[in-house]
């Protein structure tokens, strides 16, 4: 009997007190913890045992380093235990529980234009879904976006570009024996919006049908939530979303964008404009763009 | 050809002397910039004769439709159909159509009509490509003086999310401008321009001018409308993307100020023309019924143009409190103690500048860490073997059944038949040292069909300028051949020359060793 004794919680206390008596039956719980956390659906709030589960990972320092170790051993990441988001653990990178691109969108593997349509919808969702970087460094921050919302979002940031560079008078149209060398908006903006269809779904080659796949995707994964059906579909962020996208997705993008040479400078507030290619400063903190003084800078606005 | 190879050598040699240094007026990127403009304008107009290009590989008769005329009007309809919010919608399209196809053949069934205005609309909008749009392929010199070909991707009309999760149809800028014929040109000079013509135009009484004018000035307005939907829609996303301290504001006080002038002007033109309409009908002119009806159009149309500028006015006013209930919402909300990533200025928004090669790479990272996990199916083989044994499930959409082909058989109208092409082989087979004359053929000939000598004359003929070449080519061996010596043909069918038919020998052994030699 004494060695199920430590399943209950009255045990916990003397567990911990000896971490080298764990039991096959604790390994047992800890991996039971880790298939509570592929199933990204589940919450502990629904679900009393997993709950139990979850308390006595943070309980226990002893179970917790045997959860770790399980996740770790079948090639994943732990990002989060906690009870409003549950046990948070994303793919590491060569583990068969990754997704990858070719088994996500079959075209992806073989046209890269539609390769790039896809991560750019994914990116796109995320920056919609966290607006500005207090959104996404805010825990109970919940974001919320349309589908039609994103692919409107995405065109008018390309239509900016395409009305500065008409500024500058640049020919933009791409040469025709080096189609990889095409502005990346103006692969976007070419891309119909949507598209009639015999069957009345969503044409899947339309950015709306690349973006609405992303989101349904991001659906079955966790993510996000389905709240509605207007403007192609309403959704809402999960606590998982923000955890992946900050731990995890926008700092491997980051540092890939700085390997290119690109090194996007921010001032640590929200400005949703691109820094240093407008030539509006905008006072830190103020509602309103007002423009600041060129002769004095704040220092967190300093760039570069 | 004399006169196209110095313009030739101008164009090659341009690059090689700006390389070089040497003051040359070379064809640099400041002088190809209008001709690439031109260039892109002309290609908007492709899409339009390629309709009738194309109408002739339709199964069908559609030789009397003018598909350009039809795609014209469409792109017209669907340009005043589009409203502030919405676009026009596809079915509503076709229907408008209709009559104008139906006038172009009266003859036709309806259903041939349908057909028509779906095909054309279908190939404005390019169904078929990835896109839905079109790619013209142009060159420039860059600055370097090397010459690029460049891609071109337009839209001519582009289906955009309707409300209530329908598709609808808009025209693009560019269908506007080829349509409008006004290319390149500022928005508000070209209202001007097309009041003061309408105006012009509506005092000298010269009313099927005016309308035009009138539709014109239309057209705008909607271009009108459609630069402040987009500001006003960015605005609802993000506040800071629009600049609202400058460019805003002005444009929305020049907006009102052209809608209030529009208004004071337009009521004034319809003031003009019901005096006009008015006084035509008493004074009685010969053409008075006509007038009438061209000037009650125009009021119509005048109408709507002031219907259009109260709603692009009613917008305007309301364009302020959604700012500020905009800006509420985004910029007062209290402010976090640690920031974040932002994800749009440091990552969207640099990566949408760069090449799309390189941007993959950033946007294939944030992919790979960004979509969680999936586990993977473990298939079990006692499922599977259940799985393969269930029988499949009646698939409910087969779709319409395909009807029968009504096959007709071709009738067999050949001139000759196998028989009289072998018995005609056969005559002309002659030996190599004895050539015939045509008139002894024909008279053997006739002796065995009366239709025969046709055949061996034609043929005769025929061999009278042998393709020696592709003969030889070929290996033949021998070879039919037909010389005129002078000697007139007496024959009570044919007149002419009474060639001598023979068979020449080609050399074919010398022929293999010379394709021998060739190849190695």
């Amino acid at each position: 009997m004494s060695e199920y004794g430590t399943e209950s919680p009255q045990s916990a206390g003397a567990a911990s007190a000896a971490p080298s008596a764990l039991s096959p039956a604790d390994a047992a719980d800890a991996a039971k913890l880790v298939a509570f956390g592929l199933q990204p659906k589940l919450l502990p709030a629904r679900d009393a045992e997993y709950a139990d589960i979850l308390r006595r990972y943070r309980e226990e320092p002893a179970f917790a380093r045997v959860t770790d170790a399980v996740a770790t051993g079948l090639g994943l990441i732990v990002l989060e235990v906690s009870q409003r988001a549950g046990m948070v653990v994303t793919a590491a990178e060569d583990s068969v529980f990754a997704v990858r691109m070719g088994d996500y969108a079959r075209r992806a593997s073989t046209d890269s234009t539609d390769r790039f349509l896809h991560g750019l919808a994914h990116l796109a969702v995320a920056a919609m879904a966290f607006p500005r970087p207090e959104d996404l460094a805010d825990d109970g921050y919940i974001g919320r976006i349309t589908v039609n919302g994103v692919d409107s979002f995405v065109r008018q940031a390309c239509r900016r570009l395409e009305e500065r560079s008409a500024e500058q008078g640049e020919n933009t149209d791409p040469g025709s024996d080096a189609p990889g060398l095409e502005a990346a908006w103006r692969v976007y903006a070419r891309r119909s919006a949507t598209g009639a269809t015999k069957d009345a779904r969503r044409l899947a080659g339309s950015t709306t049908g690349i973006i609405g796949k992303a989101v349904a995707f991001l659906t079955d994964s966790g993510f996000l939530q389905r709240t509605g059906d207007d403007s192609g579909g309403t959704y809402r962020t999960t606590a998982r979303y923000q955890l992946q996208v900050r731990d995890m997705a926008g700092s491997a993008a980051l540092s890939e964008l700085l390997e290119l040479g690109i090194v996007p400078v921010s001032d640590g507030t929200g400005s949703l404009l691109p820094p240093g290619v407008d030539e509006l400063e905008l006072v830190e903190g103020a509602g309103l763009p007002f423009h600041q003084d060129s002769g004095q800078a704040l220092p967190a606005q300093r760039h570069g | 050809m004399s006169q196209r190879a110095p313009n030739l050598s101008v164009v090659t040699t341009a690059p090689s002397t700006s390389r070089t240094g040497r003051p040359h007026p070379a064809p640099g990127p400041a002088a190809d910039e209008g001709l690439a403009r031109r260039l892109r304008a002309l290609a908007c107009t492709a899409p339009l004769h390629d309709l009738d290009v194309r109408k002739a590989n339709l199964a069908g008769e559609f030789g009397k439709y003018a598909m350009a005329e039809v795609a014209l009007s469409a792109i017209d309809l669907v340009t005043l159909q589009m409203d502030f919010d919405t676009g026009a919608d596809h079915e509503e399209i076709v229907a408008r159509l209709l009559p104008r196809i139906a006038a172009q053949a009266p003859g036709s069934p309806s259903a041939e009509h349908d057909r028509v205005a779906r095909w054309v609309l279908e190939n404005l909008i390019n169904v078929g490509s990835v896109d839905r749009g079109f790619r013209a392929v142009y060159g420039t010199f860059g600055p370097d003086g090397q010459y690029v070909r460049r891609d071109y991707d337009f839209k001519l009309i582009e289906e955009v999310p309707g409300p209530g999760g329908g598709v609808c149809l808009r025209t693009t800028d560019e269908a506007v401008n080829v349509l409008v014929g006004a290319l390149d040109t500022d928005v508000t000079s070209a209202q001007i321009a097309a009041e003061v013509k309408l105006e012009v135009l509506v005092n000298r009484g010269r009313l099927a001018d005016a309308q035009l004018a009138a539709e014109q000035a239309r057209y705008r307005t909607v271009q009108y409308a459609e630069t402040l939907r987009r500001t006003l829609d960015a605005t609802r996303r993000n506040v800071r993307a629009v600049d609202w301290l400058e460019t805003v504001p002005d444009m929305i006080t020049e907006a009102l100020d052209h809608v209030a002038d529009r208004y004071r002007h337009e009521n004034a033109i319809l003031t003009n023309i019901r005096r006009v309409r008015d006084d035509t009908s008493h004074q009685g002119h010969q053409d008075t019924p006509q007038h009438r009806a061209r000037a009650a159009e125009l009021v119509d149309i005048v109408k709507d143009c002031i219907r259009r500028h109260t709603q692009l006015q009613s917008r305007l006013l309301d364009a302020g409190p959604v700012f500020r209930a905009e800006q509420d919402r985004q910029a007062f909300a209290p402010p976090t103690a640690h920031s974040g990533l932002d994800l749009y200025g440091q990552l969207l928004a640099p990566l949408l500048g760069e090449p799309v090669e390189r941007a993959q790479r950033v946007t294939d990272a944030f992919f790979a860490r960004g979509t969680g996990l999936r586990t993977p199916s473990s298939v079990r083989l006692g499922d599977l073997t259940d799985l393969l044994f269930t029988p499949p499930a009646p698939r409910e959409h087969l779709g319409a059944q395909m009807p029968e082909p009504d096959l007709i058989a071709t009738p067999d109208d050949s001139r000759f038949s196998e028989e009289q092409l072998a018995a005609a082989t056969e005559l002309l087979d002659l030996p190599v040292d004895a050539p015939r004359r045509l008139s002894g053929l024909l008279a053997e000939a006739r002796r065995s069909d009366p239709e025969l000598p046709y055949l061996v004359a034609l043929m005769a003929v025929h061999a009278a300028s042998p393709p020696v070449g592709t003969a030889y080519r070929q290996g033949e061996e021998s070879l039919l051949f037909a010389v005129d010596d002078g000697t007139e043909l007496q024959d009570r069918e044919f007149g002419g020359a009474d060639l001598v038919v023979g068979t020449a020998r080609l050399a074919a052994a010398q022929m293999a060793a010379a394709r021998s030699e060739t190849q190695g």
